[in-house]
């Protein structure tokens, strides 16, 4: 597979510089902002998608509200997707190699559910990440910690009859980048999750619970409600712990929705 | 249709995962092989449907993933599975594709016919990039069946700028179509 060609560093280094207090106080500032406007009785989306604080969001974010649209037939179903689309190894992101990546071994498991808690079978999840020491193997990330041959950092699963996906790979460090003076990401894994519905489909971070640099991180905080952030940190489960092999987490994906069906019909429709 | 739930589900009981941003390193972990080939290329009915993203200032993005679902041709909803593993015949509608340094990305597909008779037809999209921070959800209506656009309630609800930003473009190879995520002809997004 071809890499794109790498973009220009200086495409990725904000061109402002604020340090690290400053990025907190405007955090700080917007989420007290956003949850004055829900008071007032505004509805805000969980992300909110013009936030100075991650500076590449300034030229990208729409300026216009959505559109509410009622979905059509084509949105309300997705891709198909079955057990054989992705091989086994795939979900083991420790043996892809010919030697075994440094870092803690964990496995990270859970149930794709959609917002009546029902499970969603068969959508496919796929995660990357970076290794134990924050590198991504990806051309653009070129800070200094070192690769490890051992590891590549993605994977996939297509999920079972009960919702549930495992996933076992390394805990990935922290990493260093260039929104702004000393900015640090916490800890994290990317997940992609297709729902039922392509209205349903997320991108989002998983991470893991206790990172001093929450209240640090931009992306982390585009989030504005401390409720919808504790959700995307995963929960160390013991009983998902394996001797003398690995620690175990627990996560749970939430799609939303589905806030229509096609085929079934609403009440009073035959 | 109603987007609301079948009233005898009862409230949701769960918050929905908040989406984040994809971030710039993306690549390796969501790319395929002929992810952009939901057609096999050059075989009867397949077009390009190509465009070029572009953030407020006008310069392109060259770090945004493109994913468009379509129907076939004669509208009905792909059930075939296999997009992840292309079999060079099957059309499974769906596909993925990441945009180039000049902010342009392209997929060979099919027009897809209208679900429901007189209905405009479109592709559902998704936009994704470094720098955005969820999704984005949008349509690109095919332009040619002039009447089903114009009696669409929602298009009709949009001024001339906003309804332009959702219809393709005609080109001798298939179809064109930009994205502007900010400023002057700023794309329609969708929330449902
Ligand atoms: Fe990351």
């Amino acid at each position: 597979m071809t890499e794109p060609a790498a973009a220009p560093e200086s495409l990725l280094a904000s061109p402002d510089q604020l340090t690290q207090r400053e990025i907190t106080q405007e955090i700080v500032d917007l989420h007290a902002a956003f949850a004055a406007r829900e008071a007032a009785g505004e509805t805000l989306p969980a992300t909110m998608l013009d936030f100075a604080p991650y500076r590449s969001s300034v030229l990208r974010h729409p300026t216009k509200n959505p559109k509410l649209v009622d979905p059509e037939t084509i949105e309300l179903r997705s891709p198909a997707y079955g057990q054989r689309d992705v091989a086994a190894i795939e979900s083991d992101l420790t043996i892809q190699h010919a030697g075994e990546p440094l870092g803690e071994r964990m496995t990270v498991q859970g149930r794709l559910l959609d917002s009546w808690g029902r499970p969603v079978a068969n959508q496919l999840v796929e995660i990357w990440q970076a290794n134990a020491a924050g590198r991504y193997i990806h051309q653009r990330d070129q800070h200094p910690a070192p690769l490890d041959p051992n590891f590549t950092g993605a994977g996939r699963i297509v999920t079972n009859e009960r919702g549930e996906y495992k996933f076992t790979t390394i805990k990935p460090g922290p990493y260093p980048w260039k929104n702004h003076v000393n900015a640090w990401r916490p800890a994290h894994i990317h997940f992609s999750v297709f729902g039922t519905g392509f209205t349903q489909r997320i991108v989002t971070q998983m991470y893991f619970p206790g990172d001093p640099l929450f209240a640090l991180d931009p992306i982390y905080n585009t989030i504005h409600r401390q409720r919808d952030r504790d959700n995307l940190v995963a929960t160390y489960d013991h009983d998902l712990t394996t001797p003398e092999f690995s620690t175990g987490y627990r996560w749970d994906i939430v799609v939303d929705g589905p806030d229509a069906t096609w085929f079934e019909p609403e009440a009073g429709e035959h | 249709m109603a987007a609301v739930a079948p009233a005898h589900w009862g409230p949701k009981t769960h918050d929905a995962t908040a989406g984040q941003t994809v971030g710039p390193f993306f690549a390796y972990g969501t790319e395929f092989e002929r992810m952009n080939e939901i057609a096999f290329p050059h075989s009867p009915g397949a077009i390009v449907l190509g465009g070029t993203v572009f953030q407020g200032d006008g310069a392109p993005i060259p770090d945004a993933i493109i994913e468009v679902w379509g129907a076939d041709v004669d509208g009905s909803i792909p059930r075939a599975r296999g997009s992840r593993k292309r079999d060079g015949h099957t059309f499974t509608g769906y596909g993925r594709t990441f945009t180039d340094d000049e902010g342009h990305w392209e997929f060979w597909t099919r027009a897809p016919g209208a679900t429901e008779p007189g209905r405009p037809a479109f592709f559902a999209v998704i936009v994704y990039a470094r720098g955005l921070p969820s999704k984005l959800h949008t349509r690109i209506y095919l332009p040619d069946d002039e009447a089903a656009l114009a009696a669409d309630p929602f298009l009709a609800s949009l001024d001339d700028d906003e309804r332009a930003s959702l219809i393709a473009t005609r080109t001798p190879e298939g179809l064109r179509h930009d994205f502007r995520l900010q400023g002057e002809h700023e794309t329609v997004f969708l929330a449902f």
